[in-house]
């Protein structure tokens, strides 16, 4: 992710400048995208700033955690932002677009209730788009260490030798 | 200390593979003096060396050479190149398993006369029994520390252990414990007690459960008779004109092929790379594969009926604390034809890190009703359903030569669907399971369903009749009289059972039987 203080500065001020929010995600073009509480940014080169905003607007829709921010959504899809997922994406997103739009919205990620915007993405469902998109997410979601915490999820035990003086049998509900 | 055998030493046993089945009996070969050379085609790892990270564990152990599916199974349509989740290092999946360590119920050796016809099934007795067994089974735990055998005690039951135990006892189930486990519940044979760490599926970093890496293996290789080469992955079995096997083609770390001499070969390379090496070994003389006459190379594939319930309560349980498979209902087990199908089937504790049970709790599944179990990932508790399976002609391993693998080799094509015996018993299992955790308060359960095969058996069967299996009572093949098979392969019948106690006690009785008819001139 780029998020660098220069970077969070020229989104900040983009922000300011445009009032492009889509959802809870933002794009502040010039190839930038950002939270609208400039909690995380990203530039993109390859893919679109929609195209992103739309895979991003996509992952929090086939996965959605309430609880997990969208920085950890933001990892888990920026690697389609390469020259080889280029046309691959921009499939996808015009087509999932399509679909939106013989509702009356402008767009998938224009569409505002999670409801009818599931209800688009059912319609893709077995698309090589949207397969690709979910099975990277498995991973890419949640192989994220640094999401385990919001789950509760300890991880590895051994470093601190393991539960048996740790809680392993702690319950004390039944 | 490990012994070095020269390239034509025509006087050595070659073991392929190095698991539950290979690494034992090249221990055992070698601790009777006889000279083995053990081929294994993954890399040596011990336990300073294993992960405890679910999905980077799986990159340093699994074996994901290329495989292809077929059938109705969801396993061919949700991993349709992953049929099973098994190991390729030195020690084989007994760096993966979990360590429960059971013996079949004396009925389960006579399937055929028990259960009777089952229509579409293939049912075969054993040419052993239970009692020809028991002694065998009675080395096999000692040499594990299989708890609850011997003397040893049982493993402390974490929480995972005690929401089942309570929803098991609430249901009227009596026979539940914390297991027959590999798993020191105390300091033995060298090895320190569990300490619940909760990786055992990556493997045990402080040795506490039995794996043949780091006990049979080096044991073996103390004795000078053993040589175990690594990175070596079996192409072929060669034969003379006589018909007899004298050796193998091996693809050695750097990629170059050798032919190692062999007076006699044991194939252990669990039950799809068996039956596969067996068949790319089809010659002029064996046109359909080596020891193949019957036909049955390959086939009678079986998996265990399989499935996972987990269930989610109002208050935490944390499955993921201490051993992955902490406890056991055995009510079930029975052969009780009242229940709509024949054999019987276990429920065990089984936890899954969040990687993993994002993975598999609903494999394809997305939107809220899969996001809002996993929410509640932290009050999960979770159990496995493993139960005899029906063996099908049908249902086999075969040769897909349209895909080849990095060596060129034709590839596995494992083709297996479901007996309605199988769907009828994983239904009641599932109902059972749910139940459990039902009347312990859980707000939500989830019939999980089979994941990539753990347990593979069937394909190199063994039968008192040669038209009926490959193998003989001895694990000899019935057409080749060097020709040994030494893993689960050779099973006639899959049992309720986890398979690994009595894969481990058919190779210890094997090595007795080898080490004789050597002795005898008779090899
Ligand atoms: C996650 C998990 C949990 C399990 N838990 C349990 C349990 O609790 N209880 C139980 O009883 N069982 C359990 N099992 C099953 C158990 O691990 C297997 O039954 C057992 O290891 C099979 O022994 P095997 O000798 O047939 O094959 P393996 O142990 O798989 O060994 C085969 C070896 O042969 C090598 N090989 C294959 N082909 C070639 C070739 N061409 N050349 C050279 N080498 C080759 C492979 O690399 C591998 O190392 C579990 C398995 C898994 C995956
Ligand atoms: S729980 Fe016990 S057996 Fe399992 S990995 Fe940890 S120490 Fe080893």
């Amino acid at each position: 992710m780029t998020n660098t203080p220069e970077k969070r500065t020229l989104t900040r001020r983009a922000l300011l400048q445009q009032s492009a929010a889509l959802g809870a995600i933002a794009v502040t073009g010039a190839g930038f995208i950002a939270a609208p509480n400039a909690a995380w940014a990203l530039e993109v080169t390859a893919i679109s700033e929609h195209q992103m905003v739309t895979l991003l607007q996509m992952a929090r829709d086939i996965y959605p955690h309430d609880q997990v921010a969208d920085e950890y959504y933001v990892v888990a899809v920026k690697g389609y932002d390469s020259t080889e997922n280029k046309a691959f994406v921009a499939e996808g997103v015009a087509k999932l677009d399509a679909l939106a739009q013989q509702t009356g919205a402008a767009s998938y990620v224009d569409t505002k209730w999670e409801d009818n915007r599931v209800a688009l993405l059912k319609q893709i469902e077995d698309d090589a788009f949207f397969q690709t998109i979910r099975g990277g997410l498995v991973t890419g979601l949640y192989n994220q260490k640094a999401v385990w915490p919001i789950f509760g999820y300890e991880g590895e035990s051994f470093s601190m030798g393991g539960y048996i003086h740790r809680g392993f049998d702690d319950i004390n509900w039944l | 200390m490990a012994a070095k055998f020269d390239m034509n030493d025509d006087s050595v046993v070659v073991v392929i593979g190095t698991g539950a089945g290979g690494g034992v009996l090249s221990n055992e070969l070698a601790q009777k003096g006889v000279k083995v050379v053990a081929l294994e085609a993954g890399g040596r790892y011990l336990p300073e060396d294993y992960v405890n990270d679910e999905w980077e564990s799986f990159g340093q152990l699994a074996w994901v050479d290329p495989r292809t599916t077929s059938g109705d199974w969801r396993v061919a349509k949700d991993f349709s190149g992953l049929p099973a989740w098994i190991v390729k290092a030195v020690g084989g999946t007994t760096t993966h398993w979990a360590g429960a360590s059971l013996r079949f119920q004396e009925h389960e050796w006579k399937a055929k006369t028990t259960y009777g016809d089952v229509a579409g099934a293939n049912l075969l007795d054993w040419p052993i029994d239970a009692a020809e067994m028991d002694p065998y089974y009675t080395k096999a735990e000692n040499k594990l520390g299989v708890t609850r055998t011997g003397g040893r005690a049982g493993l402390p039951g974490n929480n995972n252990y005690k929401v089942f135990e309570a929803g098991a006892k609430a249901l009227g189930y009596e026979n539940v414990h914390t297991g027959r486990m590999a798993i020191n519940s105390d300091d033995n044979d060298d090895r320190m007690m569990c300490q619940q760490t909760g990786f055992c599926f990556q493997g045990c970093k402080w040795g506490a459960k039995w794996s043949a890496a780091y006990t049979d293996i080096p044991r073996g290789e103390a004795t000078g008779n053993l040589e175990v080469r690594d990175h070596a992955h079996v192409a072929r079995i060669v034969h003379d004109k006589q018909g007899k096997v004298n050796g193998v083609e091996y693809f050695d770390k750097d990629g170059n092929l050798q032919l190692q001499k062999a007076r006699v070969v044991c194939v252990a390379g669990n039950s799809f790379e068996s039956p596969r090496l067996l068949l790319n070994s089809a010659s002029a003389m064996f046109p359909d594969g080596l020891a193949n006459s019957s036909g049955m190379v390959g086939k009678n594939y079986m998996r265990h009926m399989t499935g996972s319930v987990y269930a989610v309560f109002d208050k935490p349980v944390k499955m993921w604390r201490g051993t992955t498979m902490a406890g056991i209902i055995q009510d079930e087990a029975r052969h009780d034809p009242s229940r709509g199908f024949v054999g019987g089937y276990e429920m065990e504790t089984l936890a899954l890190g969040l990687p993993f049970m994002a993975a598999f709790l609903n494999p394809g599944a997305w939107g809220r009703g899969f996001t809002t179990a996993l929410d509640h990932y932290e009050n999960m508790a979770g159990m496995w359903l493993v139960g005899e399976d029906m063996p099908q002609e049908t249902n086999r391993v075969t040769l897909n030569t349209d895909v080849k693998d990095q060596w060129g080799l034709p590839v596995a094509n494992v083709h297996f669907s479901d007996h309605p015996n199988d769907i009828a018993m994983r239904e009641h299992a599932y109902k059972q399971g749910q139940a459990v955790y039902e009347a312990v308060g859980a707000t939500r359960t989830f019939p999980t369903p089979p994941y990539p095969s753990t347990h593979n058996l069937g394909t190199n069967r063994m039968s008192a009749e040669a038209k009926d299996g490959v193998v003989n009572k001895w694990g000899r093949s019935h057409d080749i009289e060097n020709l040994y098979i030494s893993d689960g392969s050779q099973f006639t019948t899959g049992a309720a059972e986890n398979p690994t106690l009595t894969i481990v006690a058919l190779a210890i009785r094997q090595a007795d039987h080898i080490a004789d008819e050597l002795a005898k001139g008779n090899l």
